[in-house]
């Protein structure tokens, strides 16, 4: 595991607090700085698909992740960039699955909302809203019955709490005492609509209770509160299998996706406003304050830059995938034999492209 | 009809069209209300509906939360209470969080309760791929839903189409499903201004008459058939006629087979998987009914059978491309 992900534990108290917190600022500025990057390079048309971003949102994502074990795992939906990126996944190989290449971590299969590192104990990466809460309910249903003390952390939009699979994960999760942690990130907005304009009951961590379940809100912009709760909350469900549901609050400074400008639902005085309290401009802040040095701060800055620009360079130079391993991964190894006699009759093509390249090898 | 009324024709996308189509409508029909995510302040995801809520308001548009499953349900009880709802779901894709009310409510109203309720719901949703959109965000389930009794399925391949088959979709009493397509969207063309004229449900239509081979398609796959077959006459002089289904369910099969039998030669696209697919629909019947008029077996090209990956290239390989269609017209012909 990278530097990203050995040191974290609990907020410590102790001498070493600062330097706790000067890597979790990295994290934050490296994550700014990739999605900074994606929005050019998508611009640029060297990334496809639908690219959502996360700028604004850094404390919430550096600040659970910091919470999270190795051992704990990690489910995302679509925004996932950050979370990838905290979690330890290398920029390089976030990039180059940005930029659809073989070197990607999902192999250029996945793109920008289908990340995931499973050696990681990322499970995803998913597309459909709140279709990850069951799948996070499940893993953690596995947890248990492999006797394994560790949680799941599933993070979801404020846009997913009015679907079905919310509250049918929450009822089993609380029915069967699973470890996890729902952690709904409230940026204000499910794509154009407002949280006031979506939820009958805009209190979103108060749905908990109607399954039984703590829930609790913190401010997700402040990198500690967030890890605090975060700690507290995957420390009862790894030791007590108690599951709850974390809201944070935050704001998305850009669309909902790059092709999104995200200014007909809301005014640029808002995303001002919101940006006046930038989550890295408080960390650094109080940074400054409690000791660290003008010069440290911008040497992290400046490395994050450079992983960046690292990332860019690693995802050009990385290959395309070949057109002959178009399905090899639709199946589990050894099934190109299960569908041999599937051949004949195929549509037109079908043989090639899917047949001759290795069905699941 | 507006026999009298020599009503003009304009050239508008096919976005522009089917807007024209629900405003025509809600302003006929005071029945006639929108339901779905972002359909208002928003405009629409694709911008279909942009305008409507300034001129509608919002009780006849209705901004829905992230719900399918409960605004397509709600639409259904709407529509057994002899109201219109038009739902807008954002991309097929997301159709099948609400699959249980589609299959399961809607389609089983009429006959389920003896004829007793009808259900006159328009559901209105894009497929398609093509944009890097990867797995979740690049299907056409066309088939699986027009494989299902009690709906109604339409695939509009052009503006004018989009137009009247969606008129015909509001009016029309049984659920009805409007699969559109993101591609084709920006797609210009002639539009009459006529707000009685509706396209017929059940009626392929002859897109581009000729004598060698036959293309079967609809939606997306219609306009990549109607490029081919140009390719087809300026490179290998091989005049294609591609015929349009335009509605999937009821299916003309009429249509295809007169085709059929005057080209002995046919190969069925869609852009979808066609394994179990509409294409497998069109080849089966085209057998039974022309199996003596037929000169080679039937052909279909369709979507690559994987789950579409993200890079540009696999996904350039995996979708139904005018290449591999021209392919499969000069095999079926036996000129390659």
């Amino acid at each position: 595991m990278s530097a990203a992900t050995t040191s974290a534990s609990q907020p410590p108290t102790d001498a070493s607090a600062l330097r706790w917190r000067l890597e979790r600022y990295e994290q934050m500025v490296l994550i700014r700085q990739f999605e900074t990057e994606a929005e050019r390079q998508y611009k640029a048309a060297r990334i496809g698909g639908y690219c959502h971003l996360s700028s604004g949102q850094e404390a919430t994502t550096v600040g659970v992740l910091s919470a999270m074990r190795e051992s704990d795992l990690l489910v995302a939906g679509y925004r996932c960039h950050g979370f990838a990126l905290a979690r330890g996944v290398p920029p390089n190989a976030v990039m180059a699955e940005l930029f659809g290449r073989r070197d990607g971590c999902a192999r250029g299969r996945g793109g920008s909302m289908h990340l995931l590192d499973a050696e990681r104990g990322f499970f995803g990466g998913w597309g459909i809203v709140a279709g990850q809460l069951p799948v996070a309910t499940g893993l953690a249903l596995a947890l248990v019955r492999q006797g394994r003390t560790a949680a799941v952390l599933c993070e979801l939009g404020d846009g997913a709490v009015n679907m079905g699979a919310w509250h049918e994960s929450l009822n089993l999760a609380a029915l069967w005492q699973l470890p996890i942690v729902y952690l709904v990130i409230n940026n204000a907005y499910g794509m154009g609509t407002s949280v006031e304009r979506a939820s009958a009951e805009p209190n979103l961590y108060k749905r908990a209770a109607a399954f039984a379940m703590h829930g609790e809100r913190v401010d997700g912009d402040d990198l500690q509160a967030v890890s605090e709760a975060a700690g507290r909350l995957l420390t009862r469900a790894r030791e007590q299998r108690l599951p709850a549901v974390l809201e944070t609050l935050t704001y998305r400074y850009r669309g909902h996706s790059v092709a999104d400008a995200g200014l007909a639902y809301r005014t640029r005085e808002e995303i001002s406003e919101h940006q006046a309290s930038d989550p890295l401009i408080q960390t650094r802040t109080r940074l400054l304050a409690d000791g660290a040095g003008e010069h440290e701060l911008e040497s992290i800055e400046h490395r994050a830059l450079e992983a960046v620009a690292e990332a860019v360079r690693f995802a050009e130079a990385s290959p395309q995938p070949e057109l002959n391993t178009l399905a090899r991964g639709v199946y589990a190894p050894g099934s190109s034999e299960q569908f041999a006699r599937m051949r004949p009759g195929s549509a037109y093509g079908e043989e090639r492209l899917v047949f001759d390249g290795g069905l699941g090898e | 009809m507006s026999a009298t009324v020599d009503w003009p024709t304009e050239t508008m996308t096919y976005r522009e069209a089917l807007r024209l189509a629900l405003r025509e409508e809600m302003t006929r029909d005071e029945r006639v209300f929108l339901m779905g995510e972002e359909v208002g302040v928003f405009d629409g995801s694709y911008k279909v509906s942009a305008g409507l809520l300034a001129e509608f308001g919002p009780e006849r548009v209705r901004d829905t939360p992230i719900s399918e499953e409960g605004f397509v349900g709600a639409g259904v009880g709407a529509a057994m209470l002899g109201e219109r709802p038009v739902i807008e779901i954002m991309t097929i894709n997301f159709l099948l969080v609400a699959m249980d009310q589609v299959v399961n409510h809607a389609a089983k109203v009429r006959a389920m309760f003896g004829g007793q309720v009808g259900c006159p719901l328009v559901i209105r949703t894009p497929n398609g791929a093509g944009n890097q959109l990867t797995a979740q965000h690049s299907q056409s389930f066309d088939g699986w839903f027009a494989g299902t009794p009690g709906l109604k399925v339409l695939a509009p391949s052009n503006p004018a189409d989009a137009k009247g088959l969606l008129k015909a979709a509001i009016r029309d009493d049984d659920p009805v499903l409007v699969i559109e397509n993101l591609p084709i969207y920006k797609e210009k063309g002639a539009v009459s201004l006529d707000p009685e004229l509706l396209t017929p449900i059940g009626r392929a239509t002859v897109a581009r008459s000729g004598s060698d081979v036959t293309l079967v398609a609809h939606s997306f796959a219609t306009v990549r058939c109607l490029a081919v077959a140009d390719r087809l006459s300026e490179r290998h002089d091989i005049n294609a006629e591609v015929v349009d289904l335009r509605s999937l369910r009821p299916l003309d099969v009429e249509t295809v087979a007169e085709s059929v039998v005057r080209t002995n030669h046919v190969v069925c696209v869609e852009e979808g998987w066609p394994t179990y697919g509409v294409t497998a629909e069109l080849a089966a019947r085209v057998q039974n009914v022309c199996f003596d008029d037929l000169d080679a077996p039937v052909e279909r090209v369709g979507l690559a059978e994987v789950p579409m990956p993200y890079a540009k290239n696999l996904e350039l390989a995996a979708l139904p491309g005018e290449d591999r269609i021209e392919a499969a017209v000069l095999h079926t012909l036996g000129a390659a």
